[in-house]
């Protein structure tokens, strides 16, 4: 896009008169909740703001008339799914993704910590009930916990996780978007989901007393 | 027997592949005996349900 998208962009709002409940403030509301879902998919700043602009841009320009604010909602979330598995896809066939390297070793080595020789659970670790998770996922402190846990997993291993599970594609459609084998994948998913629950049990579950 | 390393990473693939006669009764069984990985089962679903509405929360249309 040239420097005079922005005035071409301004024209074509106006030839297709978007209802006025599509204001800018709605614009800016939306462009945020779309830039947090592609940061934590794509992990790269730059990158999920160009997928972010790139899915409004095609709303703006497509002379679509949305029937009011949830349809466009739905509609550039749409578009932004599809730009984010194909920049994961384009960023795969030049830097395969690989399902081993520093930061998934360590992973790995605190999930084998639970185990004792014979693979059964350690005393100390094995899981106890987790209290009452349906209040948990009602209370926003649990939030801010769930999203620094997802930030916390490596690059690969959270955009593996998230097309799976934000973005649910079916495991053959990640794997493929990946460019890795399936049994990687489900190595993956299976370090990502253990990453998740250790780092929920530690800082939340566990976490005893927390602000209310 | 499946021993319970294995038994987390069963449950995992669970979600992802359709396990197959022999694996889903080696899974259920060592579920019928062991509390700790009930539990790890428990953690699983609760991680499920807080992606489903974490997902929810930042795409829905109705939010203001």
């Amino acid at each position: 896009m040239s420097y005079h998208g922005g005035i071409d962009a301004r024209a074509t709002e106006a030839a297709i008169a978007p209802p006025a409940s599509i204001d800018n403030a709605f614009v800016e509301q939306v462009r945020r909740d779309m830039l947090a879902f592609a940061q934590l998919q794509l992990r790269d700043a730059a990158l999920a703001e160009d997928a972010v602009q790139d899915a409004l841009t095609a709303a703006l320009t497509s002379g679509k008339d949305f029937a009011g604010r949830s349809a466009l909602k739905t509609w550039v979330f749409g578009i932004l799914r599809h730009k984010i598995v194909d920049l994961i896809r384009q960023q795969s066939r030049t830097t395969p993704v690989s399902a081993f390297g520093g930061d998934e070793d360590s992973l790995d080595q605190a999930f084998d910590a639970l185990f004792k020789e014979n693979a059964h659970w350690q005393p100390a670790h094995r899981p106890a009930a987790w209290g009452d998770p349906e209040s948990s996922l009602r209370d926003k402190h649990f939030w801010a916990v769930f999203d620094a846990c997802l930030t916390h997993l490596p690059k690969n291993t959270a955009r593996v996780f998230m097309m799976r599970e934000f973005l649910e594609l079916d495991t053959g459609e990640v794997c493929s978007a990946a460019g890795i084998s399936t049994s990687n994948c489900h190595v993956i998913l299976h370090r990502a989901r253990s990453a998740l629950r250790g780092c929920l049990e530690k800082s939340w579950f566990l976490a005893g007393e927390r602000p209310c | 027997m499946l021993n319970c390393k294995d038994a987390t990473r069963r449950m995992s693939e669970a979600e992802d592949r359709e396990l197959g006669l022999g694996e889903r009764l080696e899974l259920g069984m060592h579920l019928a005996l062991c509390k700790g990985c009930r539990n790890y089962q428990q953690h699983l679903q609760v991680l499920r349900d807080a992606c489903r509405g974490y997902r929810d929360e930042l795409t829905n249309p109705e939010k203001e």
